[in-house]
């Protein structure tokens, strides 16, 4: 056991992390053929969502994903277990783990870990204390609504339906938690301490879920425009939209990656964090701005290196504004391509992170930069940034993936074609 | 309601509701061992047993239960005594 303990990471290790599989079930498409052509399209996923206006939200609209069937294909205590959110994770895994030709087997042999970035299960909650105040009796709650309440249900969740080994927890850190995820699973297999790691992002697309959210007034008013209404850096911007999915990217040390002959799809080379210190909503420009020279140091690159930067951008006026402030500081020079996806998913919150990367990666390998749709009028501050509203043909080495969060939590990840 | 009803519906609800094989139901059956039940699904057992029944299965009872016909008694004896 100590030899064990011992060889699992030390000092001075520094192995490179490669990606061999992704996986995504989100609001543009099912799986990566379908959001592939829906990135290449600038097709939206955003609907109007009549019944959150029967709750008489501010805001209905939504991104909008049917939830997998899956009964015929888990047993019944996997599925009373799992969330919507964990079924999606379930879904964006499998085809993860079939990019990456991972198979049960090899599972069974080597330690494989979960990090996944979540931060809310709330239908599971509520249906919880429904039952226990109208039937003032716990035992009418059932087997399956403590796994399925817990922010760590996705990872619990996955960690035993693929009988995972290594490391195993969930990490929240609001809408960043999804990059986070990947960050820390790319400082784990860098320093030695793990071999192979699924990560991911998930999030749940509920009425309930939001219903707080859209209480602050944070979300998009254009219901007549539904596929208009998320507008990352547009002057006419009003607010973002909330959506969801899941989105697993499987990252791996390069020796173990090239000695099973996987495809390596890119690699992880740079992971960069802040914390703005400031507010409980209102995002910062310094915090960004350190956290994206974090990743840039971490990569070892210098901003000209970046082709393309998918922006965190969630089509609120100060958010928005305040991204092109910390880009335009670090890349005045070289002003690379930048779109937000989030013009077309809306905000994927705590999967957003996660997902980024998928598309990302998937205009890295089809070469084309999805457009950030919507986007008509800069306002002074996107003016000064190179902002593409439509799909274009370009040739991606180097991306940065920028994620922040509530409480001024920041997550940049830098990712490279693999040479 | 009659022991054949308790023993159909209980029936029909392990099949559809816990997936269980048609084939391998009877009244000697082990819950644990022949159909395959675990404790997280005697938690479930309980909520059904209770919105079919209107009777609460407390843990320690639940523990004398180890055979489908000791389910039916249980269930049986209870609506009895009501």
């Amino acid at each position: 056991m100590v030899d064990y303990i011992h060889n699992k990471g030390f000092q001075g290790v520094m192995n490179r992390v490669v990606i061999t599989g992704i996986g995504i079930y989100s609001s543009i498409g099912k799986n990566l053929d379908e959001v592939r052509d829906s990135l290449m399209q600038g097709k939206s996923g955003v609907v109007l969502d009549k019944e959150r206006k029967e709750y008489g939200f501010q805001s209905g609209l939504t991104g909008k994903l049917d939830r997998p069937q899956l009964k015929g294909i888990l047993d019944r205590r996997s599925r009373v277990c799992m969330p919507e959110h964990a079924e999606f994770a379930y879904m964006s895994t499998v085809e993860a783990l079939k990019k990456a030709s991972i198979s049960p087997e090899y599972i069974r042999e080597n330690e494989i870990g979960i990090l996944f970035g979540n931060d809310s299960s709330t239908p599971p909650v509520i249906e919880c204390v429904d039952i226990i105040r109208k039937t003032k009796d716990t035992t009418m709650v059932g087997s399956g609504s403590v796994f399925q309440s817990m922010n760590s249900s996705v990872t619990m969740n996955l960690s035993v339906i693929f009988q995972l080994k290594g490391v195993n927890f969930t990490i929240s850190g609001a809408c960043a938690s999804g990059s986070h995820a990947i960050g820390m699973g790319y400082f784990l297999i860098r320093h030695g301490y793990q071999k192979t790691v699924v990560c991911g992002g998930a999030q749940e697309v509920n009425l309930f879920c939001v219903g707080s959210f859209d209480a602050l007034g944070a979300f998009s008013k254009r219901e007549a425009e539904p596929e208009k209404a998320s507008r990352p850096f547009d002057r006419s911007r009003d607010g973002l939209v909330p959506s969801g999915g899941a989105a697993t990217v499987i990252l791996e040390d390069l020796e173990s990656a090239k000695r099973r002959g996987a495809q390596i799809l890119a690699e992880v080379v740079g992971y960069g964090f802040s914390s703005d210190g400031v507010h409980i909503s209102v995002p910062d420009v310094d915090g960004p701005l350190r956290a994206i020279t974090m990743a840039l140091k971490d990569a070892g690159i210098n901003p000209g290196m970046i082709d393309y930067i998918n922006a965190h951008a969630t089509s609120t006026p100060i958010g928005d504004q305040n991204e092109a402030k910390a880009i335009d500081a670090i890349f005045k020079n070289s002003k690379p391509v930048i779109s937000s996806t989030k013009s077309m998913t809306g905000h994927e919150m705590w999967m957003a992170g996660a997902s980024e990367v998928v598309y990302s990666i998937l205009m890295m390998q089809n070469s084309f930069v999805a457009p950030n749709i919507n986007f008509k009028e800069p306002d002074e501050f996107s003016a000064k940034l190179n902002i593409t509203p439509v799909t274009i043909k370009k040739e991606i080495n180097t991306f940065l993936s920028n994620s922040f969060g509530f409480g001024g939590t920041n997550s940049c990840l830098i990712i490279k074609k693999f040479h | 309601m009659t022991r054949e009803n308790i023993e159909k519906t209980i029936n029909g609800l392990l099949i559809e509701e816990f997936e269980i094989e048609e084939n391998k139901i009877n009244p000697q059956a082990h819950l644990k061992d022949d159909l395959g039940l675990e404790s997280l699904d005697f938690v479930d057992i309980a909520v059904i047993v209770q919105k079919e029944f209107g009777l609460t299965l407390k843990g320690e009872e639940m523990t004398s239960i180890r055979t489908l016909e000791n389910l039916y008694d249980y269930i049986y004896t209870c609506i009895q005594k009501k």
